[in-house]
């Protein structure tokens, strides 16, 4: 009895070790993905975000065009980051719209004239409620919306600039 | 240059740890004793040379020398003196090093002032202190050197995370860290008292002010770390389970109950193979704790930075010392031989209590925290919170609190029931009327366990100081004025977190500036609202009058704080401390119309919940003064003895 009160916890700590190492051994997955990829967008109709640019539905997603949908935020700095790549994808010819989850007007304003603006629509969600019924999780994610209006790619994360000529090449693919 | 000259003194200092391990190993294992003698300046070296590269790295920050790595990306040019100064070890690198700097220092000082000890276990102490620090060296030196230098030398740095730009920086990390790491000094001992087969009376005693010494750092940081997340933070709350909490609750949990079972060792020669393994497990649950932070395999509120690589290395470092630990252990106590025995009623019995259950609750803690990863494991994501460890750690805890009411009210040894009741009657009556009272006028209105949280703060207060009953004050002994005090501390901060649970009042308003908020007695008028600047940061600052049952109006200003780089927010609360608790004021969001979210709480008696630490931690620094003093009267005493004698 006492031989096996000394050893135990030694075993325990074994225990406890192969657990440890099967966690760091295990890929991360921060990253959720939605279940909608392949699937049509929720319908929403949001109201304006910024001043100078349309609101957004989802009926306006389904153009026969592929475009991109990102989710933004004034108040995230991955967004400021990411405000680069999406102009050079709007140069490139693409369509982008946006939402900007938990925010405000005059917030969005100075954020679009900072950091420029790629967008065409931009929809307010001012509770997230969208955003989750998309499956999007954080900001900044992007969705490329085929021409039926289904979710053909979900991106999360900022795009860098290695990311470009990959979604170039979905957005082309999403045809 | 300073950084290459912090380099260098860290890799000699890795070099002499090196020789301090080989010299007590040849020393001890192959007899050679006369190479025992440089043990003690090796280790001193050792330390001083850590600390030299630690003070190294904090000159950098100081300077703002964008050209070392550590500094750019943690620091900035434009941060007011002091968290330039604490931003050192507000980051990764920084804080392993204070870390080595403390094993380092902690060394030299077990070599420089331990006296008690055998001189072969001392020797072996010193070797087992040496090869922890080099697992610990070799993990800065290869995987986190804080002196890299980046070329060319950033324009400016990154600055230092806003929600640790506080003085609570400057304060809770050392304090905890010294607690933290200072426990591998009990870890060494035990190794040492392994080795030598050593394990007695007079090693507990020359254990126990290390033990001590440790301990009452870890509470000091552990209660000013729950104030300053209590205040930065702006949740209103003071404990949120969070793993880095848990972290650094689970080696107080098992140094606590090492405590209590070394002074059982020390005065009635009990519990010898508990105590060795507590002394281990202690320290053990300080690394697991660093590595569960710092490898990101859980997920905290403490963003820490994280990565798999640093955590592979910790987990071998984890695998080797704690395993090692564990094995010599098990290969080694059956040779430590059963302590004296005791009687069923005694204060030795009271102490095995209060041991099992501290290691219960820190087993209930370990679980809970650890839960996430074992249910991961088999694929499903979930998340322990605060319900669970309130629920199932604080019943327990509230059993050891009664423990500690019966502890100090029994007699070594030997004890008779009768006699034990008859001394806890008056806590128990006081209790009673607690319970009496509590029912009368809250009884449904608060839950069960503040509740019961408050019957027994009383009962623990009044039994605590029950042991100075009848006795001469001026000589009473120090150390019994320790255990009181830190006793008394329980019964104070159990009182705070009961009240706060049981009668906070929470209400949440959107106010434009004009209107009158009333809730809990309080009147509070919202002026204004102003933007300000700081040294590196804007704010929006509310400008409110509170006022109390009609008194004199207190100005407060709870702040929205914007930090450029990096570009964050932090709320800063307004708080106003009254006698019977805290008002606590945090400026939200801007909602609509020129309105802004307040969330305002009142808390009553909350600030004892920190004032029992405090007292805790005095306690326990009394206990440690009244036990060297005595030490060194006797010694002086006997001295004196042999003079006259001669």
């Amino acid at each position: 009895m006492r031989k096996l009160l000394i050893w135990l916890p030694l075993a325990l700590f074994l225990g406890f070790f192969g657990l440890f190492a099967s966690g760091l051994l295990r890929p991360d997955d921060r990253i959720i993905n939605s279940k909608l990829v392949g699937k049509a967008l929720p319908a929403f109709v949001l109201p304006a975000a910024a001043s100078d640019r349309p609101p957004l539905a989802s009926s306006e997603l389904a153009t026969g065009k592929p475009r991109l949908l990102n989710i933004f935020a004034s108040w995230c700095v991955p967004c400021a980051a990411e405000a680069p790549q999406l102009l050079a994808l709007r140069q490139a010819g693409v369509e982008i719209d946006a939402i900007a989850i938990r925010d405000a007007r005059p917030d969005v304003d100075a954020f679009l004239k900072r950091y420029g603006n790629p967008y065409s629509r931009i929809g307010l969600d001012a509770r997230s409620e969208v955003q989750i019924a998309m499956g999007s999780s954080g900001v900044p994610e992007s969705f490329i919306i085929d021409g039926r209006g289904r979710i053909a790619y979900q991106h999360v994360g900022d795009i860098r600039q290695d990311d470009v000529p990959m979604i170039l090449d979905r957005l082309r693919n999403a045809q | 240059m300073i950084a290459e000259a912090g380099l260098a003194a860290l890799w000699l200092a890795a070099s002499l740890a090196l020789l301090q391990l080989a010299l007590a190993a040849v020393g001890l294992a192959g007899g050679k004793s006369e190479l025992l003698g440089a043990v003690r300046p090796v280790a001193v070296a050792q330390g001083v040379l850590t600390a030299t590269a630690f003070a190294l790295l904090i000159m950098l920050f100081l300077r703002s020398d964008m050209s070392v790595l550590l500094v750019a990306t943690n620091s900035h040019s434009m941060k007011p003196w002091l968290y330039k100064f604490a931003g050192t070890w507000g980051n990764h690198e920084g804080s392993m090093l204070l870390w080595v700097t403390v094993m380092g220092v902690a060394g030299s000082a077990v070599a420089l002032f331990e006296r008690a000890l055998r001189r072969e276990t001392h020797m072996a102490t010193l070797g087992g202190q040496a090869a922890i620090s080099l697992g610990f060296y070799a993990f800065l030196l290869f995987a986190s050197n804080p002196f890299a230098r980046i070329d060319p030398p950033a324009p400016d740095g990154q600055g230092l995370n806003p929600l640790l730009q506080d003085p609570g920086l400057a304060f809770h990390p050392p304090t905890l860290y010294l607690g933290y790491v200072g426990l591998s000094v009990a870890f060494s001992f035990a190794v040492g008292a392994l080795l030598t087969r050593q394990v007695d009376a007079a090693f507990a005693r020359a254990m126990r002010p290390w033990v001590l010494g440790a301990w009452i750092l870890l509470t000091l940081g552990i209660t000013a770390g729950s104030y300053w997340a209590y205040y930065e933070l702006g949740w209103g709350g003071w404990w949120f389970w969070d793993p880095v909490e848990n972290a650094s609750l689970m080696p107080w949990l098992a140094a606590t109950a090492l405590l209590h079972s070394v002074t059982v060792l020390a005065t009635r020669d009990a519990l010898r193979a508990w105590t060795v393994m507590l002394a281990v497990v202690a320290f053990s649950m300080s690394m697991v704790g660093t590595f569960l932070v710092r490898s990101g395999i859980l997920t905290s509120v403490h963003a820490f930075a994280v990565d798999p690589e640093r955590g592979t290395f910790i987990l071998a470092l984890l695998g080797i010392y704690i395993g090692g630990a564990l094995a010599l252990f098990g290969w080694r106590v059956g040779a430590v031989r059963e302590g004296a025995p005791f009687e069923l009623v005694s204060r030795e019995t009271m102490l095995v209590v209060n041991n099992l259950l501290l290691s219960v609750i820190l087993g209930l803690v370990l679980i809970g925290t650890l839960y996430p990863l074992l249910t991961e494991a088999f694929g499903h994501k979930v998340s322990v919170g605060a319900p669970y460890f309130d629920r199932i750690a604080g019943p327990v805890a509230l059993a050891l609190m009664i423990v500690m009411v019966l502890g100090p009210l029994t007699r070594w040894r030997r004890d008779r029931m009768r006699e034990v009741s008859r001394r806890i009657a008056v806590p128990l009556i006081m209790a009673g009327l607690v319970f009496l009272a509590l029912s009368a006028f809250a009884w449904g209105r608060i839950g069960i366990l503040p509740f019961l949280g408050l019957v027994i703060a009383l009962a623990v207060a009044v039994g605590s100081v029950a042991p100075l009953w009848k006795r001469n004050l001026r000589r009473t002994p120090l150390f019994t004025w320790g255990m009181v005090i830190a006793h008394l501390g329980c019964a104070v901060s159990l009182a705070g977190m009961a009240c706060d649970s049981a009668f906070t009042v929470e209400k949440l308003v959107a106010a434009r500036p004009g209107d009158t908020v009333e809730t809990a007695g309080w009147t509070i008028r919202f002026k204004q609202i102003l933007p300000i600047a700081g040294d590196n940061w804007t704010a929006l600052q509310a400008d409110m009058e509170a006022s109390r049952g009609g008194g004199e109006p207190v100005l407060i200003h709870p702040q929205s704080r914007f930090f450029a780089s990096p570009p964050t927010t932090t709320t800063e609360a307004a708080l106003l401390t009254r006698w019977n608790g805290q008002l606590y004021v945090v400026l939200g969001q801007e909602a609509d119309e020129g309105r802004w979210q307040l969330r305002i709480w009142w808390k009553p008696f909350v600030t004892l919940i920190w004032l029992g630490g405090f007292l805790i931690a005095v306690g326990g620094a009394l206990a440690l003064v009244g036990r060297e003093r005595r030490g060194w009267l006797l010694k002086w005493r006997a001295r004196r003895a042999v003079e006259a004698g001669a």
